[in-house]
């Protein structure tokens, strides 16, 4: 099972939050800071699982973590899930996401929890994997939209702002960082 | 327009490049105000403008949803929206619940989501608008409209709270099964059921269902197949009778995928390797039972099992590392399949040498999962010699690895490896990295340093080398337990006396020397010192004088420690007296403000002046061996002790025989009150430990004490014999005639049960006689011989018999007590269950969280297991709880379970033929004052028996 997915930035600002055990408010922003503190101290090509998140379910419980540019995607699970499986099932959701959100990015998930979530809610239900055909994901993320503009007819001027808005906060020019194979443009956050 | 923005999260552009058929969520749909929120927080330069402007907001949505004026829907979810924003900027959101639930009653698609969502994210199930909820949920089910459905589902699934059972798991099945349910339906419906079945067992009853869900797995859509097989995985493990169809089912579906070729399956083709996700889950699924028993079942396994081998050393259809790890992701699963069978030597063989392989891959995450795995594999007996062939490469991880997550693994394997004929080698290799380990592993590894020492060790000078050795590189993490050990180890052996001693001498010339080797050397010299006396370079007073250069430098334990063996060093070397006295005069020693140096001090002084040789001699003679313990694997893990829980057993013989070597002082062997700080042969350690330890068996009977009055003689008294299961003292039966109690001790196999007949009456009890009988086998697994007894008992006096029991093995019934008596001319004929119960031939073990969990998995095999949901009987005090967990004679392991209401022991059933481990959980739901007790052992009969016994005890 699948007991949390947290996703923060290098800075350990939380960008999405999931818990499918139930944890007090207080001790989820502690969980944040523990996996945060854990994660952005290994180097990039240590291994990928590590143990001792003391806050959640104990020794039975992996942390099972991918890097991406400016983000970490960290997924809780306990012993019953392969740990290769979650590696995939945590690039499935992000290429899924990059698919919904064309070339996502952070400030994506920022504007867009909302959409996040509904996206991930797509791919895990109460811990447990709902569906891995990122094709089919898109397909019912893609239904949701259209619902969502039959109903809505309030397209296209938010759109603008919002884009307008993404622009505004770009304090820094862009620098390029190497991920592994691809060439990606990361300009660096500053943290809120 | 986002070309300047391009902070890409994700990979895969080479796709994307064709935007027409993937139109982007996003972007046409924001609502502006949080935007506006949103960047309004991320141009604060400050936590405090922060906090600031998140106020002004939650004040301006707290005005807006008390406000008079209805809010459209609109605004409704785009104030939920914010707040949920500001949920995980780490505020707590104490409002609004409301306004989400109003929320899913809204029939815009949109505003029903953001609701749910909200729900979901921030409702626990306890709350109060549970029922609130579950009327939308009631409405969207029946709404035949799949979107609002699976809305509806997800939110049962995240929520999962047991109002919401009762309220729908009667429903779901219905949904899941129905013929006309959409896939994308029954998919959430398979996954909100296990979700409700974890959380009320009682409340979801397949019965009916069963055989539909396990078809399941022979749906067309692969979707509905990956949400089901985590359903059906759950339920095997818990009812693997009932669904064990799905074994066959699941093999053909799974050779279905492993023989398909890479574009079969289409979508579910991931990086060229086809549904590697539902193929893990498949092989998850048959590792909840044993081989199939069906031959072509078995064959066309076994089929895959090589195909997914063998494909391992194809070369790659794509450089891509997703393809190696979805590939990877089925080989690791296979391997364990392969592992938990642990009945076909070649898989065997061949999947240690694929782990043997991936040792020395590049990809660390594979170096990582070989580790892991070999260290199962090591326990097999077909490829323990296999394993133990990679030796020097994980030797090598453990040297070079930058990670310490695999560090940590190798070592672990190491020790899984570790036998006779490479203990040396690794134990050498595990000191070495000791020296650098990183902190938080070790404490774990002096603790398997120490035990594998011990394991191995054939001659014991090694052993003393070795622990030694752990004291002086990492003597921190040496913990009390393990220098007991070693002083046990050197009084029982007198072959290693003298090399002891001469060891710990030299180790203490070291100038900084930890206090445990001063503690170790304080023991070894105090009574074999004499050994090395003859050199001149160990003459009594050096070493006399060495030990006193460390004293002030020692805390108060470890002074007193040194106290004693002065003491003892007057009674070895006669000559050293002048020196000792002096030293103890001094007013360093005598006035010291610690009362128990003082005390010491004064005594041992006292002593030495008035005292004759002989007395002398007596009082402080050699120490007695200890009683030897045979000690399995996992009662030497015991060594790794929870707060306040040490065996009873070992306690008491610290109490004894630190009573004897303490003999100087005024305290006999069985004095009562304990001495408040450090013991010379300290085998109980601290104070709160050694309070404990007498009232162990007191606190227990007080627990207990409900009215001990059995009634009038029944048949056979099972009452009176289930109160014993968790005490070994008290009243067994008593009537108007005759009270017996009884009280007994347990030690490894054997058991010593008094039994006490009391006559009641001012008349004498004629022709009293008492037999033992087994009903059954039962005289083959125990043996209790009973002596004769006085046929004639006085009124009012009683008598006494003692019965010597041995286990031979395992066993379920228990040995019926038969009394026979006249009284005034009537024969009184009396028959009890004596409490004899597996259970009392318990070893506890102490283990670590890893250790218990690891265990547990390997005793995950269905028979292994019994269950027992109950309802509490007697109130569900925590307090009682344990002091019951206690006395049953397990080890109660604190620090394991991740809920912290839950309990796990674990200990040791030892029988003459065999050592039975056994792991316990016990869940108690509060709420429902309900309990859920799980045993694990490698003995199907033991499980069970310990279960149905245990279900009568809370």
């Amino acid at each position: 099972m699948i007991n949390a997915i947290l996703i923060f930035n290098n800075h350990g600002k939380p960008r999405l939050i999931r818990f499918y055990q139930y944890f007090a408010e207080e001790l989820q922003q502690q969980i944040i800071r523990e996996t945060f503190h854990l994660v952005s101290k290994r180097d990039d090509n240590v291994c990928n699982f590590l143990e001792g998140g003391s806050l959640i379910g104990g020794s039975d419980y992996k942390l099972i973590y991918r890097h991406y540019a400016t983000l970490y995607f960290v997924f809780c699970v306990d012993s019953s899930e392969s740990e290769l499986g979650i590696l995939d099932l945590i690039q499935v959701f992000v290429e899924t996401l990059d698919k919904c959100f064309e070339n996502v990015c952070e400030l994506d998930l920022i504007f867009h929890m909302d959409k996040v979530h509904y996206i991930l809610q797509e791919v895990v239900m109460g811990g447990m994997v709902l569906e891995t055909n990122m094709n089919e994901i898109v397909a019912q993320v893609e239904l949701q939209n259209r619902m969502e503009k039959s109903e809505g007819g309030l397209s296209a001027a938010p759109a603008r702002a919002v884009s307008a808005v993404k622009n505004m906060n770009l304090p820094e020019m862009p620098r390029n960082i190497n991920i592994g194979d691809l060439n990606i443009k990361v300009p660096s956050l500053s943290p809120f | 327009l986002f070309s300047g923005a391009a902070r890409r999260v994700g990979a895969s552009r080479r796709k994307r490049r064709n935007p027409a058929k993937m139109p982007a969520v996003s972007k046409g749909d924001g609502m502006r105000g949080l935007a506006v929120f949103i960047s309004d927080i991320r141009n604060c330069k400050s936590k405090e403008a922060e906090i600031k402007r998140i106020n002004k907001e939650l004040a301006n949505i707290r005005s807006k949803f008390k406000g008079d004026k209805a809010l459209d829907g609109y605004s409704k979810k785009k104030y939920v929206c914010k707040l949920l924003f500001i949920f995980l900027l780490g505020h707590d959101i104490d409002f609004g619940h409301m306004e989400a639930v109003n929320l899913l009653s809204s029939n815009k698609y949109t505003e029903k989501q953001i609701g749910y969502l909200f729900i979901s994210v921030l409702v626990n199930s306890n709350s109060e608008l549970i029922r609130l909820i579950n009327n939308a949920i009631k409405n969207d089910l029946s709404s035949r409209n799949p979107t609002f459905m699976c809305l509806a589902l997800h939110c049962i699934a995240n929520v999962g709270s047991r109002e919401m059972a009762e309220a729908f798991a009667g429903e779901i099945p219905r949904i899941l099964v129905a013929g006309d349910t959409m896939d994308s339906v029954k998919q959430s419906a398979a996954l909100c059921l296990l979700r409700l079945y974890k959380a009320s067992p009682d409340l979801v009853l397949m019965g009916e269902w069963t055989s539909r869900v396990v078809h399941l797995l022979n749906d067309q859509h692969m979707g509905v197949v990956t949400a089901a097989i985590s359903l059906i995985t759950c339920l095997s493990q818990k009812n693997p009778d009932e669904f064990k169809t799905c074994v066959s089912l699941a093999v053909s579906r799974l050779s279905r995928i492993v023989s398909s070729a890479s574009t079969d399956l289409q979508d579910y083709t991931y990086y060229f390797v086809p549904a590697p996700w539902l193929s893990c889950k498949l092989l998850r699924l048959l590792q909840c039972y044993p081989p199939p028993e069906d031959g072509a079942v078995k064959g066309r396994l076994v089929e895959c099992l090589e195909t997914i081998l063998n494909k391992a050393q194809e070369p790659p259809k794509s450089k891509k590392v997703q393809h190696s790890n979805a590939k990877n992701a089925i080989l690791f699963e296979a391997i364990s399949l392969i592992i938990h069978y642990d009945s076909e030597p070649n898989l065997l063989v061949r999947a240690c040498n694929q782990l043997g392989q991936f040792l020395q891959h590049r990809e660390t995450n594979l170096r990582y999962l070989a580790l892991e795995s070999m260290c199962t594999l090591a326990s097999s007996e077909f490829s323990h010699e296999a394993v133990k062939t990679h030796i020097e490469t994980v030797i090598n991880a453990l040297k070079t690895e930058r990670d310490v997550s695999v560090r940590q693994r190798a070592a672990d394997l190491l020790y899984a490896m570790c036998d006779r004929s490479n203990a040396k080698q690794i134990v050498a290799e595990m000191l070495s990295y000791l020296e650098t380990a990183d902190y938080s592993i070790r404490e774990e590894m002096v603790l398997k340093v120490a035990i594998l020492a011990e394991k191995y060790a054939v001659d014991y000078s090694w052993y003393v080398d070795t622990i030694l050795n752990l004291i002086r590189i990492a003597g921190d993490y040496v913990s009390e337990e393990v220098w007991y050990r070693v002083i046990q180890i050197v009084i029982n052996r007198d072959d290693v006396q003298g090399y002891a001693a001469k060891t710990v001498f030299e180790a203490l010339q070291a100038p900084a020397c930890h206090e445990n080797m001063v503690k170790v050397g304080g023991y070894i010299l105090g009574e074999f010192g004499n050994l090395i006396a003859g050199d001149p370079r160990s003459s009594p007073l050096v070493q006399f004088n060495l030990l006193h250069s460390k004293f002030h430098l020692c805390s108060v334990p470890t002074r007193a420690l040194l106290l004693s063996a002065y003491i003892k060093f007057i009674n070895l070397f006669p000559e050293t007296k002048a020196t000792i006295q002096e030293v103890l005069r001094s007013d360093s020693q005598i006035r010291n403000s610690d009362v128990e140096l003082q005390q010491r001090a004064v005594e041992y002084l006292k002593l030495s002046s008035i005292a004759s040789t002989d007395v002398l001699a007596t009082v402080l003679e050699e120490m007695p061996p200890f009683p030897e313990r045979e000690s399995s694997i996992l009662a030497k893990l015991k060594k790794k002790k929870g707060p306040g829980v040490v065996p009873v057993s070992e306690l008491e013989d610290g109490k004894r025989e630190g009573g004897e070597l303490n003999g100087g002082g005024d305290r006999g062997p069985d004095s009562s009150t304990p001495s408040p700080s450090a013991d010379l042969l300290g085998l109980r350690s601290a104070a709160p430990v050694s309070a404990a330890a007498p009232s162990a068996g007191s606190l227990l009977v007080d627990v207990f004490s409900e009215s001990g009055a059995g009634g009038p003689a029944a048949a056979v008294n099972d009452d009176g014999f289930l109160r014993f299961v968790c005490k070994n003292n008290g009243v067994l039966f008593e009537n108007q005639l005759l009270q017996i109690g009884i009280k007994s001790e347990y030690r490894q196999n054997l058991g010593r049960m008094y039994l006490f007949y009391g006559n009641k009456t001012s008349v004498q009890f004629a022709s009293f006689s008492t037999t033992v009988s087994y009903p059954g086998e039962l005289q083959s697994h125990i043996l209790t011989p009973l002596p004769p007894v006085e046929p004639l008992v006085e009124g009012g006096a009683q008598v006494q018999q003692v019965l010597n029991i041995e286990c031979i093995t395992d066993f379920s019934e228990a040995p019926q007590l038969n009394i026979k008596f006249r009284y005034g001319g009537a024969l009184q004929n009396i028959t009890l269950k004596l409490p004899v119960t597996i259970n009392k031939f318990f070893q506890p073990t102490e283990m670590a969280a890893t250790d218990f969990f690891q265990r547990w998995k390997q005793l995950s095999q269905p028979q292994q297991e019994a269950q027992k949901i109950f309802k509490a009987n007697h109130g569900m005090d925590t307090e009682v709880l344990k002091a019951k967990l206690l006395g049953l004679g397990t080890a109660l392991l604190e620090n394991v379970d991740p809920n912290p209401e839950n309990y796990v022991c674990a200990g040791v059933v030892q029988t003459k033929s065999q050592q039975v481990g056994v792991l316990l959980r016990l869940e108690p739901n509060a709420q429902a004052q309900m309990y859920r007790l799980t045993l694990r052992s490698s003995k199907d009969t033991v499980s069970k028996r310990l279960c149905d016994l245990l279900a009568e005890q809370f």
